[in-house]
């Protein structure tokens, strides 16, 4: 039996490993949400993008922040509007449809092609709030009391899920997704990524800038690992600043480019400086090491 | 039966569901696992094991299930030769899906196996189509490209990486954590700590519904809307946490908490200082304890106001005289003017919120051994470091001491 379904195959400006572009595909065949979990910058975003792109659908994307509420995704209906046009409006607000707005998920439903939904960074949001999709993501509709209106989705969209792990999530929830977990990328395929962006690039300040980024995320008791974004901001900076490669290891130039909190900043410099010496030759390893 | 596989990951320690063994199920009568069993392997763990901490639980149990299927025997190269010329796939009818799934359901691994190697022995030659003898395209469970949704793969691209090594070699081992149900339930003790104020900075953009009541009815009826400021969390939190050798054995417990704490965003502030065994002049900000990375006790106190809450985290076992002696201190060449309880209720009394969560369980508190324990418990207010103990403690948190 074959079954029916567009495959993703990645786009050639996504650098997509085999069991990823498996994944996405098993979760577009069983119609079921992927949840990709991984630290920020393993291109998560990036990777809904791309799938829209290679499949040639549109990309509705639910951006979630710490006050959302699933609601907010279904419908939001104004009251505040309605109760001032029934003071000062002259609209008929017996018609409350004109009140009711769509989230994004009420947008993906009525939309008449398939799409694909990204609800981003859902650790986010309160810890029941994934609990709170559940009905909507399974049954694909939801009712609208205010107007008795049911929405239904057209089309079942391509539910791409992501978290940067900072909350668990809850099980009733992982169980109905399908799940990958995007490793932080090893020096090879970070070589790929970056050529992605910048083909241009030459290989030896490439090199030096990927042994000094990896030697700066294996240190210990970092507030925030330099991510991949912040990877492509420094190479650039390197770059136009006309960086001699041999420097790049040894002095780590424009180095607040890739660490953002004055900690690590003083924490790498201080270790750089040491590292000479001899002192302080050990990379992260356990947090808890020395208990 | 092929259902075993599922018992072994629960066994394991992998928290699979029957919902998601259906799954698996569908995905299998689709025909998603290409009959290779490094499609298999992937695909199972997309749709069983929802957390990388689960993987290597995964690994091992694959390891275990499937082992030595891929290289039974030692497979002749001959044999590889045969399977390397593949049929296309044949077009399934969905009589023959459901055969194919009953016999999946039925299949016994160690039956399969043991035809496996003798058939091999029996094959003499080359073989394609038809529904018994390994090769490729056909319905037997043995041989790649074949729909046998329970067929094993015994060549084709993945040979050199096959899934059982892939498995084999745990590269999630790292990533394990079987305190990951525990790290869940510190955090929804730790979200009951919380105070919220209205009285910060930012947009009022949350209407006041009771304000706007009453004053819409002091308005003659008259809509008057009154916005005020979202309420946020006004807690600020500092871990003290004790990494010396004697609290090695708590190590993951402790990890859990950390774990916990640093994805808890929701508080104002949040700060972790390590000592050895007992505060004295010096606080460390990371758990090696090193002078280069510390900071003085004083000017820690002269930063940190009265409102932080604090919380230690340690197992108040070491000798009395650390506690109660100047130049008690652990430390090999370091000294202290003031004995380490002195500096314990210094820091208790300039954060009037404080607890002490302790590893060690509560029976043994009292024991004659346990001697800082009691002495340290009469300064702090001491808590299991359990869930419940946490719970307790995040209530004695929100009143003064
Ligand atoms: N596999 C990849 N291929 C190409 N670019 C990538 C890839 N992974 C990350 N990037 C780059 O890193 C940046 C961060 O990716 P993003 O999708 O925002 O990460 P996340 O959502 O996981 O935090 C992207 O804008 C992109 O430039
Ligand atoms: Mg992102």
């Amino acid at each position: 039996m074959t079954t029916n379904f567009s495959r993703f195959e990645g786009t050639e400006d996504y650098i997509v490993s085999e069991d990823l572009r498996n994944s996405v595909n098993v979760a577009v065949a069983l119609s079921k949400p992927l949840l990709l979990k991984g630290e920020p910058g393993t291109g998560k975003t990036l990777l809904a993008q791309s799938i829209a792109k290679a499949l040639g659908l549109q990309l509705i994307i639910w951006n979630i922040k710490s006050t959302t509420k699933a609601q907010d995704g279904l419908y939001v209906y104004d009251t505040v509007q309605r109760l001032y046009d029934t003071q000062f409006g002259n609209k008929d607000v017996s018609d409350i449809k004109q009140y009711i707005k769509l989230g994004k998920l009420g947008e993906a439903f009525t939309s008449e092609q398939q799409v694909v939904l990204l609800i981003d960074e859902i650790d986010k949001a309160d810890l029941e709030f994934p609990n709170d999709l559940l009905w909507e993501l399974d049954v694909m509709n939801f009712h609208i009391p205010e107007t008795s209106e049911t929405i239904t989705a057209k089309n079942r969209p391509i539910v791409i899920i992501t978290s940067n792990a900072e909350k668990e999530l809850p099980d009733p929830f992982l169980r109905r997704c399908i799940f990958h977990y995007i490793s932080f990328p090893e020096a090879d395929m970070m070589e790929q990524i970056i050529k992605v962006h910048y083909p241009d690039l030459e290989n030896t300040l490439l090199n030096e800038a990927l042994k000094a980024f990896y030697w700066i995320r294996s240190q210990h008791n970092l507030h925030k690992k330099p991510s991949t974004s912040e990877l492509l901001d420094w190479v650039q900076a390197l770059s136009a600043g006309g960086i001699s490669p041999d420097h790049i290891y040894q002095e780590l130039p424009f180095l607040g480019t890739l660490l953002k909190k004055n900690q690590d900043f003083d924490t790498i410099l201080r270790r750089v400086h040491n590292r000479g010496t001899g002192e302080n030759q050990q990379t992260g390893t356990r947090i808890f090491r020395n208990w | 039966m092929f259902i075993n596989f599922f018992y072994l990951l629960k066994r394991e320690g992998v928290p699979v569901s029957i919902t998601e063994w259906m799954t698996l199920m569908e995905a299998l009568s689709k025909g998603m696992a290409a009959s290779s069993l490094t499609s298999f392997y992937y695909l199972a763990r997309a749709i069983l094991v929802k957390s990388e901490t689960n993987f290597d639980k995964y690994d091992l149990a694959f390891s275990k299930y499937f082992q030595g299927i891929e290289t039974p025997a030692q497979i002749s190269d001959q044999v590889l030769n045969w399977l390397e010329n593949s049929l296309p796939p044949l077009d399934m009818n969905i009589d023959l899906e459901e055969r194919l799934k009953y016999q999946l359901e039925n299949l016994d691994l160690n039956e399969l196996k043991k035809t496996f190697e003798e058939r091999l022995k029996e094959q003499k030659a080359e073989h394609h189509g038809g529904s018994k003898w390994v090769g490729t395209g056909g319905t037997s469970p043995f041989g790649h490209s074949g729909y046998h949704p329970g067929g094993i793969r015994v060549g084709g691209a993945s040979l050199r990486r096959s899934a059982v090594k892939v498995a084999g070699e745990r590269k999630y081992y790292e990533f394990r954590g079987d305190e990951t149900l525990g790290v869940r339930q510190f955090e929804v003790a730790l979200r009951k700590l919380r105070q919220f104020t209205t009285r910060l900075e930012g947009p009022k953009d949350l209407l006041d519904l009771d304000t706007t009541i009453s004053e819409t009815c002091n308005n003659a009826g008259k809509l008057k809307l009154v916005w005020t400021r979202p309420s946020k969390n006004s807690v600020k939190v500092i871990l003290l946490m004790d990494s010396g050798g004697s609290m090695g054995p708590y190590y993951r417990l402790c990890n859990q908490l950390f774990t916990a704490v640093n994805k808890t965003t929701q508080f104002k502030s949040m700060e972790i200082y390590y000592f050895h065994n007992c505060v004295y002049d010096q606080l460390y900000l990371t758990p090696t304890c090193r002078q280069s990375e510390s900071i003085k006790t004083e000017e820690f106190l002269r930063t940190h106001n009265s409102d932080h809450k604090l919380i230690f985290v340690g197992d108040a076992t070491m000798a009395p005289s650390e506690l109660t002696e100047v130049n008690g201190i652990i430390d090999w060449g370091m000294t202290n003017d003031e004995p380490g309880l002195t500096w314990l209720e210094r820091l208790a009394h300039h954060f009037p919120h404080n607890v002490w969560l302790n590893p060690v369980a509560e029976t043994y508190w009292e024991s004659s051994s346990s001697y800082t324990i009691q002495l340290i418990k009469k300064v702090f207010p001491m808590f299991e470091l359990t869930v419940d103990g946490l719970e307790q403690a995040v209530k004695k948190l929100k009143v003064r001491q």
